[in-house]
């Protein structure tokens, strides 16, 4: 267990929607090369940046409710969440300085 | 003093870590930088890879690239997933930079690969992760009982089109010519499936969709005529472009972009730098025609630092 955490259909509401700070929701699935590529980027931005926010992990295989409340039809997708909100949409793998380009408002 | 190392290679597909294994067996302790999210190379994207040899049975695409890394690693190799920032070919010994750290080589084998084509219409940017999408294997799973397309009429295009078929309703491929490029077993697959309709001599000219893809403007190329294709989802498999930009104005490439070497070597037309994998190959394009190559880079890069030794 690294220091990201894998969130549910059930547990979406309390860790991302009422969540204290801003929670990247990664997206992901078993048989997705690109998630299996930027996982362990994800895990290095959780580990360095965990003061600020949190990086959680949603398999679309198993929790298609939220996967289809918010639309999601490419993965890896990377949604920030705020006060409930998606306020930015990350789509597909990207290196880690893009990555942290695109977090930079967050973190 | 940052160290001088014997091989450094750039890339992690077939080519790159198959180098890494035989430098690594040469005991050159080769470095290797992966790429931070692009490690594993073009068959991450793949599912079932048929044609490799040694494999009767077929191997995932993210597996195999599992045990091509595993196996450079066993015998030493050194891996960091991390980008290329900036490099530099003509000094010596040859400068690479990565993030804030800059490494020295006397020989460097690039593998960098390519990257996948974009069609260059309009909304295909602005839809691309609402109904556009460059990887079947990733996003097909989103478009169960849609009706989609595929665009394109080589082999990755009817690997996409006959694997999407699991999820969609239908599938049809758009393609520009009247003939697929596509090897004959896969199109054999891809015609005999139910679910798929081709659309000849035709191309996309515009993605339509507000907020997410609604459907396919298309023109006939012979009779220029235009029309509506409606689907959800549009899948892009119309080629890759070789992966050059960082040895821009340093290696002379043909006129697609695909770096030069003097074949059958891997030598580029810098002394000490060697090429090899799909960034140099327009032709061939397959995993073990890239581990191939990226094996005769190293055993080029090993000849080359015994020529120069001392």
């Amino acid at each position: 267990m690294g220091a990201t955490k894998a969130v549910t259909d059930a547990t979406f509401e309390a860790e991302v929607l009422k969540a204290g700070k801003p929670v990247v929701v990664d997206y992901w699935a078993e048989w997705c090369g690109p998630c299996r590529q930027v996982a362990p980027v994800l895990e290095e931005i959780a580990t360095e940046h965990g003061e600020k926010i949190d990086v959680v992990k949603l398999n679309v295989d198993e929790n298609p409710v939220v996967t289809q409340r918010y639309g999601i039809m490419n993965i890896p997708t990377m949604s920030v969440f705020k006060d409930g909100q998606v306020v930015k949409e990350i789509v597909g793998a990207k290196p880690k300085s893009a990555l942290l380009r695109e977090l930079a408002d967050f973190i | 003093m940052t160290e001088v190392r014997d091989v450094i290679i750039v890339g992690s597909g077939p080519a790159g870590y198959t180098a890494a294994l035989y430098a690594a067996r040469a005991r050159l302790s080769p470095l290797v930088f992966e790429g931070s999210v692009t490690s594993g190379g073009a068959l991450m994207n793949t599912t079932d890879v048929e044609n490799f040899p040694g494999f009767p049975d077929g191997i995932l695409g993210p597996d195999l690239m599992d045990q091509l890394r595993k196996q450079a690693e066993r015998f030493g190799a050194e891996l960091v997933a991390d980008d290329v920032t900036e490099i530099d070919l003509a000094c010596t010994p040859k400068r690479i930079r990565a993030g804030e750290d800059t490494y020295l080589a006397r020989t460097v084998i690039i593998a960098t690969g390519s990257g996948y084509r974009e069609l260059g219409v309009p909304g295909e940017k602005r839809l691309s992760g609402h109904g556009v999408s460059w990887c079947a294997t990733c996003d097909g799973f989103f478009f169960r009982e849609q009706d989609i397309a595929v665009i394109g009429g080589g082999d990755s295009a009817m690997e996409e089109a006959t694997f999407l078929t699991r999820f969609a309703r239908s599938v049809t491929v758009v393609h520009r010519r009247d003939s697929l490029r596509a090897s004959k077993i896969m199109q054999d697959r891809a015609a005999a499936n139910p679910k798929i309709r081709f659309v000849w001599d035709s191309e996309v000219v515009a993605v339509l969709g507000d907020d997410r893809v609604t459907g396919l403007r298309l023109r006939n190329l012979r009779t220029g005529q235009e029309s509506n294709l409606e689907v959800t989802g549009m899948f892009v498999a119309i080629g890759h472009d070789p992966r050059t930009e960082l040895f821009a104005g340093q290696l002379p490439t043909d006129g697609e972009g695909y770096l030069l070497v003097e074949h059958p070597s891997t030598r580029t037309a810098i002394d000490g730098v060697f090429a090899a994998g799909d960034v140099v190959d327009r032709t061939y394009r397959q995993a073990v025609t890239a581990a191939g190559t990226g094996c005769a880079a190293a055993l080029d890069a090993e000849r080359w630092l015994a020529d120069h030794e001392g």
